[in-house]
């Protein structure tokens, strides 16, 4: 796996700082609050799980931290640096990527043709063709498949192709919005695998989950998301055997 | 007349008015909005290739009131005087600047019209305030050009005579030989432009989920910009082709091919390239057809007849996308 971007890998980051840090971050759709101060970090190399029921600001979070939607109030930091003034796509340059919920991948494009579009912002032939090889090394499904047009995929299938096409951006930090939402059981695990894969090459991920017991066995830490607040954070095993957290999210 | 030549007549036609039809599809396909300004980008095409051909011919009588003989031969002889003489070099080159100087207008539309207003407004509105802002766009620039222009119609200065032996058909006018030689390569090299660029992959990125395009680093403004300018600069083709063959040139000559444009993107599947090709094809050969009957005044009524009828059965257009997205 070479996925990791090798410059931006081996950027310089003071040690034991984050890679990725919110302060108090709120946003507000219309009069809702949907994060009321959230505060979150990631440190390199870590999978970090955010977890939570429907509605409880996940996917806000995510879009927040990618600048697609407006802060309210607090800040979104990369490597110590606040992003506040960089477009989303300034974002994606610096080394973020998100496979979004949903997957939303463009269904009247190859697979290829994803893929290719997740390397939009270095086009180097030679780096493109290795993350290209990496990504059908993880997920061998989508190299048989290339010709194919994404909405011709099963929901597995267009999953993998999200998390390949974002980590064609060689990120340092890929942001994953429920990747189990929908799919086959068999695939999730497969899926999960590759996930862990990701992470052992180099690239730092956080991860929104619905399916916590999978979420929490596959994190090193995790944060829990309640109605724009963050209710619990710690040790993904250590939450995977809290009471509380058994009774909510993992039925008992 | 045989039906042989009306359909030979009708693909020079139809290839013209699918030239303007890919401008609305294309904006279609990154905004889904009907750019109804894009009819008047047409006509203000039409205006620069007659001002651009004019000055590069040394004949100015036909903007009489535009450029005076004067500033034509003193001040823009140093310009476009080069080309004197060479009557097919200045229609190449006049065709050229009026691409040009369309793409700039299209570009120039879309930054005052439509981008001020684009994550504005809520619902229903988010797509209605923009149509409303393009209809009033439309009549802005039919007005201007009347202002700047007058209302007379201006015959284009008649550069290509002649006729070329086209083995099967006979003789047809150079003209329309040109039309239909420009149009088959513009419209090729459209296709590799948006199957094998950067530019035509992120521009159906775009069009088909605007914020995944963003997560792929893709600036939207900065396609969506490149496409008014593509767009503009295929209607500018268009007309100054049209005008060379056929026509004159009068400010409310857009309403009439645009809506035959307009309905030849919808025909072929608003958003579909190919479609709009289709669709302008289909039109240009079903206005001949019917020029052979005693009905030939009713073109419009059999286009639009024709239109219905295929909505009706294919409601997406005829290679119109009716996929839904799996969730």
């Amino acid at each position: 796996m070479r996925v990791a971007h090798p410059t931006r890998a081996s950027l310089a980051l003071a040690d034991g700082a984050p890679l990725l840090e919110l302060t108090d971050v709120k946003v507000s759709y219309g009069g809702i609050k949907a994060l009321k101060g959230v505060d979150l970090r990631v440190f390199p190399g870590e999978i970090v799980a955010m977890i939570g029921a429907n509605g409880a600001g996940k996917t806000t979070t995510l879009k927040s931290i990618m600048g697609l939607v407006p802060l309210a109030g607090g800040a979104v930091k990369l490597a110590g640096r606040p992003l506040a003034q960089d477009t989303t796509e300034q974002r994606v340059a610096e080394g973020i990527s998100l496979a979004p919920e949903g997957r939303a991948i463009f269904p009247n494009l190859t697979v290829l043709e994803n893929l290719e579009l997740g390397a939009y912002l270095h086009r180097d032939a030679k780096a493109m063709k290795e993350t290209l090889e990496d990504v059908t090394e993880l997920f061998p499904r989508l190299g048989e498949r290339m010709k194919q047009e994404g909405g011709t995929l099963s929901g597995g299938e267009q999953q993998m192709l999200a998390i390949g096409r974002a980590l064609m951006a060689r990120p340092r930090l890929l942001l994953l919005d429920e990747p189990s939402l929908g799919i086959a059981p068999k695939l999730v695990q497969q899926i999960f695998r590759a996930i862990a894969e990701i992470a052992r090459s180099g690239v730092t991920i956080l991860l929104v989950e619905q399916n916590t017991r999978i979420a929490l066995s596959t994190s090193q830490r995790a944060y829990v998301l309640r109605t724009g607040e963050i209710a619990l954070e710690g040790d993904a095993k250590e939450l995977a055997s809290n009471p509380e957290i058994q009774a909510a999210y993992l039925g008992g | 007349m045989n039906i042989l030549e009306a359909v030979f007549t009708g693909i020079t036609q139809g290839a013209m008015i699918a030239l303007v039809a890919l401008g609305y599809t294309m904006v279609y396909g990154v905004l889904k909005l009907i750019n109804f300004a894009h009819s008047e980008v047409f006509m203000m095409a039409a205006y620069f290739g007659l001002v651009f051909l004019s000055l590069l011919i040394g004949d100015v009588s036909a903007v009489n009131g535009i450029v005076s003989p004067e500033a034509a031969s003193s001040t823009f002889a140093g310009v476009f005087g080069a080309l004197r003489g060479h009557p097919l070099a200045a229609a190449a080159a006049a065709t050229v600047l009026a691409m040009l100087a369309a793409s700039a207008l299209g570009i120039g539309v879309e930054r005052v019209a439509y981008k001020p207003l684009r994550g504005r407004g809520k619902g229903a509105l988010v797509r209605v305030t923009p149509l409303v802002t393009a209809l009033g766009m439309s009549v802005l620039l039919q007005n201007l050009a009347q202002l700047l222009f007058t209302a007379r119609f201006r015959p284009y200065p008649q550069v290509l005579s002649g006729e070329v032996q086209v083995p099967g058909l006979g003789a047809i006018t150079s003209s329309r030989a040109l039309i239909l030689g420009a149009s088959i390569i513009v419209m090729i090299g459209l296709e590799l432009i948006v199957k094998r660029t950067w530019f035509g992959k992120a521009m159906r990125a775009l069009s088909a989920n605007e914020e995944a395009a963003r997560l792929m680093g893709v600036r939207t403004s900065r396609v969506i910009s490149m496409t008014f300018a593509l767009g503009s600069s295929l209607a500018a083709l268009g007309a100054v082709l049209f005008c060379l063959d056929q026509s004159q040139v009068y400010p409310t000559m857009g309403v009439v091919i645009g809506t035959r444009a307009f309905v030849a993107a919808v025909l072929g599947g608003i958003g579909s390239i190919t479609g709009a090709m289709l669709g302008g094809l289909l039109i240009g050969i079903i206005g001949e057809l019917v020029k052979l009957t005693d009905y030939s005044g009713g073109v419009d009524v059999l286009v639009f007849l024709v239109l219905i009828l295929v909505l009706l059965v294919r409601p997406a257009g005829l290679l119109g996308s009716t996929r839904t997205e799996k969730v």
